[in-house]
């Protein structure tokens, strides 16, 4: 293990036989620790998204890469304010020489703006590419406006990928292909049932048909008017991108209503066991995207663990269920582990992010390197996409969900577990 | 038969708002006491329930019951130690404390259970529906809103039937006179306060069934319950319920027009009172 006591010993001893080799040995093997901030919604609302988070700090910290490493964390509160006041701090107060965030454009991007207005390097996950990149833009509206960022890195998927999972989920159910929309009027919400980039134009492409009553506010108490139309419109299929409770109250009164759909594909508010947890039985065979889970087939670049060793680390040290964030959090740690070993300057802004733009990195969560693939020219430069499957909540005996994966037409290297299955009433 | 099923899902939506109100209206109209904390201390009373059902298995329904009189007590001590302090000419203090208060919840409540969102296991209840023929109504909002209603029929035979409910008359009406009766307002206001605890742990149980919780979801719920007070007029319980049944009513007419509508047509129905009555509508004190 290379500390910078022992460093210190042995270059001592070895009569500075480094010198000659210091300027071209990368940051990472010159003994000072690297200062690495990271910012994640810790506390509120978001908060489950960071429950793994001292779980892989710790992992990252026990790891021989991770011992050169000096992790800042700090806590966005959920709050896009003091996201940024964190980001501020990390960079004026510590001296980061590289910042991470992870979980929701809430998160992401008020640090990223930040890092970017103080050229320091940025990688962030865990929040689709569009609202990241065009939320970051000054004229959101106005594409021939956007521009590239510098110092800002994101590595995720993108609304086309949950438009095409969801679509490939449905058509192997044999339904009438009427669909109905529940697209929240928040930031998510929007993007979904865009006319131009979000579900509407994809769905018409494919032969659905769609019933979206409009954007409703959040922690919205009653879903009549929602399901009357769908009922009305026949719905076979429901999607959308509720957040918990309103999906709760939504499938709760759709039930004591008597409608049930074949399929209800949901982003965001089943993401995490509990809430599915929350619905009861009645959470069968709900679908989801899956973005990370024990059976993909990656391997961590820092510890050597496969996706099953991780998952099956954080249930034995925390006695809870494994969550999709522990794969990318983890992963935002092997990205900083691989950047700055292939730089010689940890605190050169410039050729860290040259570094970063660089990488080609198998991580736990699949290839990551921002090549632009399957990505449009303006987002190129900053985004790299993982991959992205389906999968479906099975209630387990004896109580509890597992998350299946059942639709990986998109990525055939990620295993299915089973088939797409109808929900019954 | 659409608008029969708006008007229908408006009234029992209302009842849970009302629910949500009947509490708060009980303080308000008694030490004019705007009790900020009280959305959490409804989820705060939900993971009482919700603890009681892990640790001990009960139903949600006994676990409710085991948890109203601990509320009772909390209620009382609450009242009795910390907020009686607040009270007086100047009615910035108590909004100060019990803003405090609701952070100070939350945080404790975050600390405690985490963020990860509960519900109350309720089984085959929560999916259960009535079939009216034209329509099917859930059990779970029927329940509700004869809990709701039930609530507002105890309360105002407290009120109007009780010694205890003159005393709160009485002390509602002019402090320093029903002191000099023999009245001692201090424990008054904190029974107040207890019973209103009970009220909310009846809410925290439709709460708890009907949705997920998370400790910071309290101020959402807390809007459309002040509104409802507001509406129905200070002091006036029946006036609670019917205001939280207008509220009810707007938002899922509202939504039926446009789903945009849903929150904003509860309050321009609250702002459109205001503009008609602005004391609400059946105003019991006048002050």
């Amino acid at each position: 293990m290379i500390t910078r006591r022992n460093l210190l010993k042995t270059s001592g001893a070895a009569g500075l036989t480094l010198a000659a080799g210091g300027l071209a040995a990368p940051a990472i093997a010159q003994g000072a620790r690297i200062k690495v901030g990271y910012v994640s919604p810790q506390s509120g609302p978001l908060a489950a998204f960071s429950e793994a988070d001292q779980f892989i700090l710790d992992a990252f910290a026990g790891s021989d890469a991770g011992a050169n490493f000096e992790v800042i964390v700090k806590d966005s509160q959920s709050n896009s304010n003091r996201a940024a006041d964190v980001a501020s701090e990390l960079i004026i107060d510590d001296g980061v020489d590289l910042m991470l965030v992870a979980s929701t454009p809430e998160t992401t991007n008020p640090v990223a703006t930040t890092c970017e207005a103080e050229e320091v390097p940025c990688i962030s996950t865990v929040a689709p590419w569009q609202p990241y990149f065009i939320g970051q833009q000054g004229n959101p509206g106005d594409p021939g406006s956007w521009e590239r960022f510098y110092y800002s890195y994101h590595f995720f998927w993108g609304l086309e990928d949950v438009i095409s999972v969801f679509t490939s989920m449905w058509n192997q159910l044999s339904t009438n292909k009427q669909v109905g929309g529940l697209f929240p009027n928040d930031g998510d919400g929007n993007a979904w049932g865009d006319p131009n980039v979000g579900f509407p134009p994809v769905l018409a492409d494919q032969g659905f048909g769609l019933t979206d009553p409009g954007p409703y506010q959040n922690l919205t108490d009653d879903y009549s008017a929602q399901i009357n139309a769908f009922r009305s419109n026949n719905v076979e299929i429901v999607t959308g991108v509720p957040i918990p409770p309103d999906f709760t109250t939504f499938w709760t009164q759709a039930k004591q209503q008597g409608f049930t759909p074949k399929a209800a594909s949901i982003g965001k508010a089943i993401l995490f066991p509990q809430a599915v947890e929350a619905l009861g039985d009645t959470g069968h065979n709900l679908s989801s995207e899956v973005w990370w889970s024990p059976s993909h087939p990656f391997t961590s670049s820092v510890t050597g663990q496969s996706a099953a060793d991780v998952a099956a680390g954080f249930t034995a040290a925390t006695g809870r269920q494994w969550t999709q964030p522990i794969g990318f959090v983890h992963a935002l740690f092997e990205m900083a582990a691989n950047v700055m070993g292939r730089v010689s300057d940890s605190g050169d802004p410039d050729a860290v992010a040259e570094a970063i733009a660089a990488t080609q990195l198998d991580s736990l969560v699949g290839r990551i390197a921002f090549d632009g693939a399957g990505l449009p020219p303006f987002a190129a430069a900053n985004v790299a996409k993982t991959p992205l499957v389906g999968g479906q909540w099975r209630l387990r005996d004896g109580g509890g969900y597992d998350l299946v994966i059942v639709d990986n037409s998109d990525q055939p290297d990620i295993p299915t577990g089973g088939v797409m299955e109808e929900i019954t009433a | 038969m659409i608008w029969l099923d708006t008007l229908v899902q408006g009234i029992l939506l209302g009842g849970l708002y009302a629910l949500f109100a009947a509490g708060l209206s009980l303080v308000f109209g008694i030490m004019r006491l705007v009790n900020l904390a009280h959305g959490d201390l409804i989820v705060m009373a939900a993971y009482l329930i919700l603890l009681l059902v892990t640790l001990l298995g009960l139903s949600p329904f006994v676990a409710a019951a085991i948890a109203a009189p601990l509320m009772y007590l909390i209620g009382w001590g609450l009242q009795k130690h910390l907020l009686n302090r607040t009270l007086g000419t100047d009615i910035l203090p108590p909004l100060l404390v019990t803003f405090g208060l609701s952070i100070a919840l939350q945080n404790a409540l975050l600390e405690g259970f985490s963020a990860d969102s509960q519900r109350l296991p309720t089984g085959e209840i929560s999916t259960a529906s009535v079939d009216l023929g034209v329509m099917t109504v859930g059990v779970l909002p029927l329940l509700t809103f004869g809990s709701a209603v039930a609530v507002i029929v105890g309360l105002n035979q407290l009120f109007y039937r009780t010694e205890l409910g003159r005393a709160f008359r009485a002390t509602s009406d002019d402090p320093t006179t029903a002191s000099l009766m023999g009245i001692r307002p201090s424990d008054i206001f904190a029974k107040a306060t207890a019973i209103a605890m009970l009220v909310v742990t009846l809410a925290a149980l439709y709460l708890g069934m009907r949705s997920n919780f998370d400790p910071n979801i309290g101020p959402a719920r807390l809007i459309y319950a002040f509104q409802a007070v507001i509406i129905g007029g200070l002091g006036s319980l029946w006036g609670t319920l019917a205001g939280g049944i207008i509220i009810g009513l707007a938002q899922t007419i509202g939504a039926a027009i446009n789903p945009e509508w849903q929150i904003l047509a509860g309050h321009v129905a609250f702002l459109i009172v205001l503009l008609l009555r602005p004391r609400g509508l059946f105003p019991r004190a006048f002050d």
